[in-house]
């Protein structure tokens, strides 16, 4: 035996990080952190089960395959597929990867909240109640449409090289400062002609204000629409209230209907806040489809501290995933007989899990999103708009602070939330919302470690969802490709 | 194709980097997408050699690159065919300095001993 033979066949094997999972009837890998998943069979399969047992020397490895009938070459090729796929990992050092700082991040997308007004008091509102970080005390009630066409301004400044843009409108409640908000659609959409670029909008409301004419004006110009609510009246009403008290279920009802049936040149989704006395996901779903006509549903838990009423402790969050679990199993269902189904929560995982991202940031917070209030402040993102944390600079003096952007991204990278390095659905998860953490720990850099299994489990049965479509039905998966 | 049964974009680009990294040099062995069942010739390269020079597929020089000698340092430069000509960076940098025009004065190119 040659010295090089000799030393490659002492090198000792180990299984290197992944999480296994088994998806009709199948053995799948997913690995971590690059988020490339395999479905294990064949010899592949055997060598990863053997080395799962104990570590063991490539020489062990060959031994043992040969003596089962298996041909040397094949053996030799597969174990050094599977060390380079990752699989698999040895003893032995490999260069290391370079650390590329994130130096250039283009905007992509700013998030005007127009007003800090609004006129629903729902209890959980994270901008109203015991919870809230804005400070909105001296700041205009309503953004201005210089305010905001310096926003714009501000994101082609940023955008270089990009083409398509997008500009999100939020609040308070957005309609109540809907004149802003024409003006400067059209402002952004000729402006964005002239330099030859793209861009989206997208609207967030609680529908209450909608008519007819704006209707019309948000069909007219392709703009995205999710409304916030709750479910059917007893259980939109619960949280989802008027000033004084009446629930808005009996007012937004018709408006959305009407919006449904008549803007249909973008897509229009229901956003669901759960809560402790809001959580049956099923009756939601079922309501907010077949009755209201809603295409697609999206459910969120309100970010509250531990002690609020509202919020879902992690008795309900155990319950609220069993029920993610049966609604994602029928949306497995549809996939497989090619139908799309309408809950988001596992279309938007299934992309990011089908894609293989391995995150850096847990969102595109302060990379290609920023925030911006009623005053012109830049921030993080609409959570943080007119908080003293997160702050990014002002649309008119300088733009955005690339100082703080800068300083922000490199203290938030997942490599500095040493909580989440041992764990496998970091490259997906992140560490999880800054807001969430600041609101729960005081500190916007925190993991979330309070729905660290809550997201395993999401994670695992989406795996599952993933694996067991891509047996049965493989090209569903090639609409998450673009 | 190699033994991994890769289920996502990721793992296909994985899978992707390793049969590059046990690959073998394509160019000569690629089909044609133009004309299938015929060999793809790269730009500025042929197959066929006559004594100490090339030629194009159609047996003349006409096809090859301007100047004929781009496409000596093409082999070397853009295919990673370093043995068809001398390493014109460090050992033989002006084998080629007699040569202003190679189809009038190829018999000046050097040879090269190493």
């Amino acid at each position: 035996m040659t010295a090089v033979a000799d030393v490659m066949s002492s090198v000792t094997y180990r299984p290197a990080e992944a999480h296994l999972f088994r998806a009709a009837e199948a053995e799948f890998l997913y690995l971590v952190p690059s988020g490339a998943i395999f479905r294990m069979d064949g010899l592949g399969k055997e060598i990863v089960d053997l080395v799962r047992k104990r570590e063991l020397m490539r020489s062990e490895i060959v031994g043992y395959f040969l003596s089962r009938g298996c041909e040397l070459a094949e053996i030799e090729i597969t174990i050094d597929e599977l060390e380079q796929a990752e699989v698999l990992t040895s003893g032995r050092s490999k260069p290391a990867a370079p650390v590329v700082p994130l130096q250039s991040f283009p905007l992509q997308r700013v998030v005007l909240n127009v007003t800090n007004q609004c006129n629903l008091a729902c209890t959980y509102c994270y901008e109203y109640s015991p919870d809230k970080i804005a400070q909105q005390d001296g700041k205009p009630k309503y953004m201005t449409a210089d305010i905001a066409e310096s926003a714009v301004e501000m994101l082609i400044k940023e955008s270089a090289g990009r083409e398509g843009l997008h500009v999100t409108f939020f609040g308070g409640e957005t309609l109540l400062n809907f004149n802003v908000m024409r003006s400067t659609v059209e402002y952004a959409t000729r402006r964005v002609a002239e330099l030859g670029k793209r861009i989206e909008f997208s609207l967030t409301t609680n529908a209450t204000l909608l008519t007819p004419e704006i209707v019309d004006f948000l069909s007219e110009h392709r703009i995205g629409v999710t409304v916030s609510i709750d479910g059917d009246q007893e259980l939109n009403d619960r949280m989802r209230i008027f000033h004084d008290g009446r629930g808005s279920y009996s007012v937004i009802a018709p408006k959305i209907k009407d919006l449904l049936k008549r803007h249909r040149t973008n897509s229009i989704g229901a956003r669901v806040t759960l809560t402790s006395q809001v959580s049956d996901v099923k009756r939601i779903y079922r309501h907010l489809t077949t009755e209201l006509g809603f295409d697609s549903v999206g459910f969120s838990p309100a970010t509250a501290s531990p002690d609020r009423l509202y919020h879902i402790g992690t008795q309900k969050m155990d319950n609220i995933l069993d029920s993610f679990a049966e609604l994602a199993w029928e949306y497995c269902d549809y996939a497989l007989v090619g139908r799309q189904h309408g809950f988001t929560n596992v279309s938007d995982t299934l992309k990011e899990l089908n894609s293989g991202v391995s995150k850096a940031y847990p969102c595109g917070a302060g990379v290609g999103l920023l925030g911006v209030g009623t005053a012109g402040d830049v921030s993080l993102c609409h959570r943080f708009v007119d908080s003293p944390v997160g702050k990014m600079g002002h649309v008119k003096n300088g733009g955005v602070d690339h100082e703080a952007r800068g300083e922000f991204l490199a203290t938030h990278h997942i490599g500095a939330r040493y909580d989440c390095h041992t764990c496998w659905a970091r490259p997906v998860c992140s560490g999880g919302c800054f807001h969430e953490a600041y609101i729960h720990y005081g500190q916007t850099s925190a993991a979330n470690l309070h729905y660290c299994d809550w997201i395993r489990g999401w994670n695992d049965l989406c795996l599952q969802i993933l694996g067991e479509i891509s047996v049965r039905n493989p090209s569903f998966l090639e609409r998450f490709d673009n | 194709m190699s033994r991994l049964n890769p289920i996502n974009k990721k793992a296909r680009k994985v899978e992707q980097a390793i049969v590059a990294a046990g690959g073998d040099v394509e160019a000569l062995q690629k089909k044609s997408n133009a004309s299938p069942g015929r060999i793809y010739y790269p730009m500025g390269c042929t197959l066929n050699f006559t004594p100490g020079w090339e030629i194009d597929n159609s047996g003349g020089t006409a096809g090859l690159c301007q100047p004929v000698e781009r496409d000596l340092f093409d082999c070397y430069l853009g295919c990673g065919w370093p043995a068809q000509v001398p390493d014109h960076l460090n050992n033989a940098p002006d084998w080629t300095d007699k040569c202003a025009s190679a189809t009038n004065d190829w018999r000046k190119v050097d040879v090269v001993f190493p």
